[in-house]
């Protein structure tokens, strides 16, 4: 997530000159760069050794070419870039504080911490509030901070299929090859400061500084939560930045790895898209929700900012996201508690803005045009045995779709790109302590933007393997040896968590695999 | 070998294999909350999860936060339960026990267990029962709570009157405040300090919500406190009026709060103090 976050970062900076949109169109120099499409003319992208014409430009490229920073400036040295996209995800949501404050283990809240079992879940939608008379801060000792920190050191292995390099080292104008580039060693994730509890009666808060590896922070959520408004849980109102209300939470998963630590389908956009919006990105809103006394039935009601997360309109207009989210428990005794939701996502992002000195000014977008995501999900038990499944069908407009100014025609044949998504997650829960986790992921373009676009460019295939060993469970602090193996295999693009060099190869219909091997020692205090 | 030598080992060896079989097959403790039979291997797992933090993994309430805890957690092994619908001094019902971890203990760390599914909790219930032999003895049949009288302003009043006769006030203060002269004083069974109810902070009550649950309470006792069971001391009716009468120290909205308040406004001049000056009727 927080490479994902600085890729994007990067993409903006590197893309402010231009006049397009703004935000949006690094956005979609970022997804371009994964085209492999560098027209032979690009100007203004760092470093230069990637300007090298390929060979492969191909039908597709006149898409790219539309844009003056087709590829995103990754930073101005090549290990500052592997740096960048080497990160290991994180940013994942578990709160010892909370197991303090209440003396709680984990596993009262988490199947495995991070991912919030039904408990965990009414204690979240109670704006965490256990309701035993112990959750306003009065009742706490004064010296109890309502802080918790997240970090893995880590040992990983990262190899990518099918990188362009120098064919000379060190040498930029001696032309491109493939190779295959393989990189491991001992590493850090970023910190995750989790600041959350509660206020008063009935109002909560978030603040959760985080860090990539560097110790670069951003503001990953910052909001202020109203609970139990005309005394009924059925009406919450959150008001800033917060993770939107997935039933299948990228935050609170059980997977670290650089390919494994995404879900695909939360972040794609299709090649040449401009669209800069993912699922599993935290936004900027107010959202109202309600839940059912033990938040069996729940549902979310949002009402967002269009920047995607950016705070300072980065990227927006006077525009707004709808997200709706809505999903239903069903006690099956000794088999567990049995979840199905559907969700949606109505956005719309700005293809021009208002410009001084050529700059886009932030929050002046125009031309608006439309997106859209939504599917079901599910979360099911077989006794220890978790099933996770989700389907996702998106679409973009077709100004979108080809990164095209709204004050400019479409090229010829152009339509909304439109897409499927969807994973299976399974996890076999040996006891609190010991998990099995596995994932499939697929994603299929079943149109793309131009017809002359080959039909599987952008198509994903992503498997994750590993487990989680907690060594000790207390109400104090957490400790997690995480193993796992990822895989990931894109078609004809740069794999989607960044791999490798994290450039498409040189031939857009070759796939690219990215693999991934980590052993890290989560914890958490 | 013979083959008579045969048949008789083999039923030999059978017979020692069936009664392995049979001694592993001896029923484990079993519950049955509502229509859900709890098991308590199944338990075990749950408890480990949920509970042994501050029960302790013997279940003799000593776990690893009982330390920082007020109320200390329920000791197991003493199988001495506050909320019950049986008499004082027996086990409480399989339900009983059900209800406590679905409710949860308000002014404790016990929460509502309100999202974990009725297997669980039945399963709980099942596996909490191995911690004391006690059980062997069977629970206490829970008592007949009688239809409730009608909710008049009399009743508050003569609820009044049982609330100083039975010396209520003692503990939980004149004004239901939880701050008698002999709160101070008061210990569980385990000699930890222990508070009174204090209605005015309009929180519901430990061992449920509804007037039947408080009903219970008077009848019942709250074991291993100083809350004694008044089934010998009040007739049910009396009992009914009690809890209306308490019902207004609440500073919810009840019906007994509504026409109390009304009654008070043009009354309240008349009502005799309730506390150590007040007149015994």
């Amino acid at each position: 997530m927080i490479k994902w976050h600085l890729m994007y970062a990067r993409a903006r900076k590197g893309a402010r000159s231009t006049v397009f949109i703004g935000r949006a169109g690094a956005a979609a120099a970022l997804v371009l760069s994964t085209l492999a499409l560098a027209p032979p003319r690009a100007t203004g992208v760092s470093p230069p050794s990637y300007h090298t014409p390929h060979n492969n430009a191909g039908p597709y490229a006149a898409m790219a070419i539309r844009l003056s920073s087709p590829r995103p400036s990754y930073g101005t040295t090549v290990p500052e870039r592997y740096r960048q996209l080497m990160m290991a995800r994180f940013n994942k949501a578990l709160i010892p504080a909370f197991a303090r404050k209440y003396n709680l283990p984990c596993s009262a809240c988490h199947t495995t911490w991070p991912e919030l079992n039904s408990f965990g879940q009414r204690f979240r939608d109670k704006g965490y509030q256990l309701g035993n008379d112990r959750d306003a801060p009065i009742w706490q000792n004064p010296s109890y901070w309502p802080v918790a920190v997240r970090t893995t050191p880590q040992w990983h292995f990262e190899n990518t299929t099918h990188q362009p390099v120098d064919a000379v080292r060190g040498d930029p104008t001696s032309g491109t090859v493939e190779r295959t580039i393989t990189q491991q060693g001992f590493d850090l994730s970023g910190v995750d400061l989790l600041f959350i509890g509660t206020l008063h009666n009935n109002i909560s808060f978030g603040f959760i500084p985080s860090s990539d590896n560097t110790g670069s922070f951003h503001l990953e959520a910052a909001y202020v939560r109203f609970d139990d408004l005309l005394d009924t849980h059925w009406a919450n109102v959150k008001v800033g930045k917060f993770e939107l209300d997935n039933l299948i939470s990228e935050k609170r998963f059980l997977f670290l790895s650089a390919n494994g630590g995404i879900y695909q389908s939360y972040h794609f956009v299709p090649v040449g898209d401009a669209t800069a919006f993912g699922l599993g990105d935290n936004q900027l809103g107010l959202e109202f929700s309600g839940h059912s006394e033990n938040s069996y039935t729940r549902y979310g009601v949002s009402v967002l900012g269009n920047t995607d997360g950016e705070v300072g309109f980065a990227g927006g207009s006077h525009a707004y996201d709808a997200a709706f989210t809505f999903s239903q428990a069903f006690d099956a005794g000794s088999l567990g508690i049995q979840r199905i939701g559907a969700y949606a996502y109505l956005g719309q992002r700005p293809t021009g803005f208002e410009t001084s000195g050529g700059e886009p000014i932030p929050g002046t977008g125009v031309f608006n045009k439309s997106f859209q995501r939504y599917g079901v999900a599910g979360d099911f038990f077989l006794g220890n045995l978790e099933f996770l499944p989700l389907y996702l069908r998106a679409s973009d407009d077709a100004y979108l779709g080809t990164a095209t100014p709204g004050d400019q025609p479409l090229p010829a044949s152009a339509r909304s790109p439109k897409w499927n998504g969807g994973f299976l997650e399974a996890h076999y829960y040996v006891n609190p302590q010991f998990v099995f986790t596995g994932r499939g992921e697929f994603i299929r373009m079943s149109e793309q933007a131009l017809p002359s676009t080959p039909s599987n460019l952008g198509n994903i295939d992503a498997y994750s393997f590993g487990y989680r060993w907690y060594p000790m469970m207390t109400s104090r602090a957490g400790l997690a040896l995480h193993t796992e193996y990822s895989m990931v295999k894109t078609i004809g693009a740069a794999p989607l968590s960044g791999q490798g060099v994290g450039l498409p190869p040189l031939l857009a219909d070759t796939p690219v695999w990215s693999r991934s091997l980590l052993f890290a020692l989560d914890f958490a205090f | 070998m013979r083959l008579g030598t045969l048949r008789k080992r083999f039923v030999s060896n059978l017979g020692v294999i069936l009664l392995a079989t049979a001694a592993t097959a001896l029923p484990a403790q079993e519950s049955h909350v509502g229509n859900l039979d709890g098991h308590a291997p199944a338990g075990k797992k749950e408890y480990r999860r949920y509970c042994v933090g501050c029960h302790g993994p013997a279940g003799d309430g000593v776990g690893e936060n009982a330390q920082w805890i007020d109320p200390k957690p329920r000791d197991f092994t003493a199988a001495v339960f506050k909320c019950r619908s049986t008499p004082t001094g027996t086990l409480p019902t399989d339900d009983d026990l059900g209800s406590s971890i679905h409710r949860g203990f308000v002014t404790t760390n016990m929460p509502s267990w309100l999202p974990l599914t009725g297997q669980v909790r039945a399963d709980l219930v099942a596996y909490i029962k191995t911690f004391s032999p006690r059980w062997k003895q069977g629970h206490g049949t829970p008592i007949v709570v009688p239809p409730e009288t009608p909710t008049t302003v009399e009743s508050m009043l003569r609820g009044r009157v049982l609330f100083q006769k039975m010396e209520c006030w003692k503990c939980h203060g004149p004004a239901g405040h939880g701050d008698g002269p002999s709160a101070s004083t008061l210990t569980d069974s385990k000699d930890n300090p222990i508070r009174p109810y204090n209605f005015s902070a309009g929180t519901r009550f430990k061992c449920g919500e509804t007037n039947q649950d408080l009903y219970r309470v008077f009848m019942t006792g709250l074991d291993g406190t100083p809350m004694p069971s008044f089934a010998d001391n009040l007739k049910p009716a009396e009992a009914w009026d009690l809890v209306h009468f308490l019902r207004t120290l609440q500073p919810l909205k009840t019906p007994e709060a509504a026409a109390w308040k009304t009654w008070l406004q043009t009354h309240a001049s008349t009502l005799p103090p309730i506390g150590p000056d007040a007149q015994q009727p």
